[in-house]
């Protein structure tokens, strides 16, 4: 099928790809900048790089061990704290809110209704006491974070999870019961493929939040044994003024590529599941 | 429920053969959630609310005192500061945010070549996190008032309007999904109907388009209400709360939006930790009285429609 395109349509696309461009000069600031040398970047920012101030990948490679910690290592722990995160996530609440769409007894509404709370209670409210409890209970480190991230993160998984389950008809796992079918079984092989698009909304949702955390991590890991990229980022911005900026561009280029490059594959996922988060949040 | 049991077959067959048998199986399927949960976020809570009643450095020294820290939270000329600042700056992004996202969003749902590239950048800056969206931000900020021989963090209002511009490049292509969603839910029908009863594009806009969007119009004001009030990494990485000035013969951070002046007030010393606290109690309770007043509020609306 042709679309018919009028002359006020072209206009409109003429000002949108121009609204465009300037939408991601941000970014393509800082890929400029993360070729200059130091003394470029803070005399003339938006100048692009020139004979004099291209200094190539030197950036990069100063960056990689800038601010005394590896920046791969600050990567590795971000993609593990938010893979396991997620993934915990993902396991865990499904069951949850299966068990509290099902059974309806009053401690499954109970604890459905404080879901619900934990979504408008702002961080600052817990992050103190939060802290205290991580220290005393071991779980302020990279491996046994994701505990945390699951109790923090389940009032929106459940909320979702428990809404998507309340729609699917009764009649299937009933079926499934008659013909034998125990309860792990069931949801393992019946629920849990139909709870799949919610999975990838979920997912997606968790993902970013997780991902670009700054501050739980930064006040409940050991910042001098373990960093995540915004810890890391945050860390070099404290010491501005006598900071390599150069360098600075690079690392936060190089923390930038990965996610633009999952957002080009992913994005029709990506932008569903923020629609479909919105639509029940 | 025995005895609805008794009375509805329906549900005496659901019991047996689904509610029972999962509520057997309870400490597999809730148990690690429920939890995480209290450890995550029931006991982190109402400790929080004990402990802004205390004097403390570690809960184990923890001493009442009573609503001493409120008083002393209410008394300080930052928090008051701060409380300005993020209801002028809520006030100003969720009209900026929502306006500018639902003109893109009505744009891009109609007959475009390109549509869905514009989509897919206007979204983009939503994936990159706080912090590093506020380190960008100030240097761009930073780049463009040297022209002028000054700096970012020289005056609050450059901060303020800084802040305003990064968080609605970061959040109107995620308001701008939602309305996209909620335009292409509009009827066909309806929208049929208008164009046959000679409506133009201007009452049709006014007349069936934003009434049939006012469940998205709820839900983005919502969103960008709560986020202006929770704002906390972008705040942070921008300014830090700088400049500091004096006020009444007390220093404050002139750009500290709440959350961030919490967070500064317990990194003072230990004798501001009950105080911190305090203002935190006093942060959710605010919001959490907007989120629910906002809803009744809008959602009152969408059914009058």
């Amino acid at each position: 099928m042709k679309k018919q395109y009028s002359a006020g349509s072209t206009l409109l696309t003429a000002f949108f790809a121009l609204l465009s461009v300037i939408w991601i000069i941000p970014v393509v600031e800082v890929l400029i900048n993360s070729f200059k040398a130091n003394s470029f970047v803070n005399l003339e920012p938006f100048a692009l790089p020139n004979a004099e101030s291209f200094v190539g990948l030197d950036n990069y490679i100063k960056g990689m061990t800038f601010g005394n910690y590896p920046f791969l290592q600050s990567v590795f722990y971000s993609l593990f704290i938010t893979v396991m995160s997620v993934a915990l996530i993902l396991v865990c609440t499904p069951m949850a809110a299966w068990y509290i769409a099902r059974v309806q007894s009053s401690f499954a509404r109970i604890f459905y209704y404080l879901c619900l709370f934990s979504m408008i209670v702002p961080f600052q409210m817990v992050m103190f006491t939060l802290t205290f409890t991580a220290d005393r209970l071991k779980l302020n480190t990279p491996y046994t974070i994701p505990f945390i991230y699951l109790g923090f993160g389940a009032g929106l998984a459940i909320f979702m999870f428990t809404g998507f389950i309340k729609g699917l008809p009764l009649e299937i796992e009933e079926a499934a019961a008659i013909d034998g079918c125990g309860p792990l079984r069931m949801f393992f092989t019946v629920v849990l493929p139909m709870l799949k698009p919610t999975l990838i909304s979920v997912g997606i949702l968790e993902i970013m939040w997780v991902w670009n955390d700054y501050l739980l991590p930064y006040l409940v890991l050991d910042r001098t044994k373990y960093m995540t990229i915004p810890i890391h980022v945050q860390y070099l911005k404290g010491s501005y003024g006598t900071v390599d900026l150069g360098a600075t561009m690079a690392v936060i280029m190089l923390s930038i590529i990965p996610i633009i490059v999952v957002y080009i594959f992913c994005q029709k996922h990506i932008i569903k599941g923020v629609a479909a988060g919105a639509v029940k949040g | 429920m025995k005895k609805k049991n008794k009375t509805n077959d329906k549900a005496a067959l659901n019991g047996i053969l689904l509610r029972r048998p999962i509520q057997r199986c309870a400490p597999f399927f809730i148990l690690p959630t429920f939890l995480a949960f209290c450890i995550g976020f029931i006991w982190p809570f109402l400790q929080g609310i004990y402990l802004s009643f205390c004097n403390f450095n570690t809960p184990a020294d923890a001493q009442w005192v009573g609503v001493t820290n409120y008083v002393k939270a209410f008394s300080d000329a930052g928090f008051a500061n701060a409380f300005r600042n993020t209801a002028a700056f809520a006030v100003v992004s969720i009209i900026l945010i929502n306006v500018v996202a639902f003109l893109i969003a009505y744009a891009l749902t109609q007959k475009m070549r390109g549509a869905n590239l514009f989509r897919t950048v206007f979204f983009m800056p939503n994936l990159i996190g706080g912090v590093v969206l506020g380190y960008i931000w100030s240097m761009i900020f930073d780049g463009v008032l040297k022209a002028y021989n000054t700096y970012l963090t020289a005056d609050a209002s450059y901060g303020f309007w800084g802040l305003v511009i990064l968080v609605a490049w970061q959040q109107i292509g995620y308001m701008m999904i939602i309305y996209i969603a909620g335009l292409q839910a509009v009827p066909e029908d309806m929208l049929e109907a208008a164009s046959i009863d000679g409506a133009d594009k201007r009452q049709t806009l006014f007349r069936v388009i934003i009434p049939n969007v006012m469940p998205s119009v709820t839900i983005c004001t919502f969103l960008t209400l709560t986020n202006s009030f929770k704002l906390f990494d972008q705040n942070l990485a921008l300014t830090g709360g700088l400049p500091s000035i004096m006020e009444n013969g007390s220093k404050i951070n002139a750009t500290e939006l709440l959350a961030l002046n919490i967070y500064s007030t317990y990194n003072i010393n230990k004798s501001w930790h009950g105080a911190a606290q305090a203002k935190a109690v006093v942060f959710f309770l605010l919001v959490a009285v907007l989120a629910i007043a906002q809803q009744t509020a809008t959602s009152r609306k969408e059914v009058q429609q």
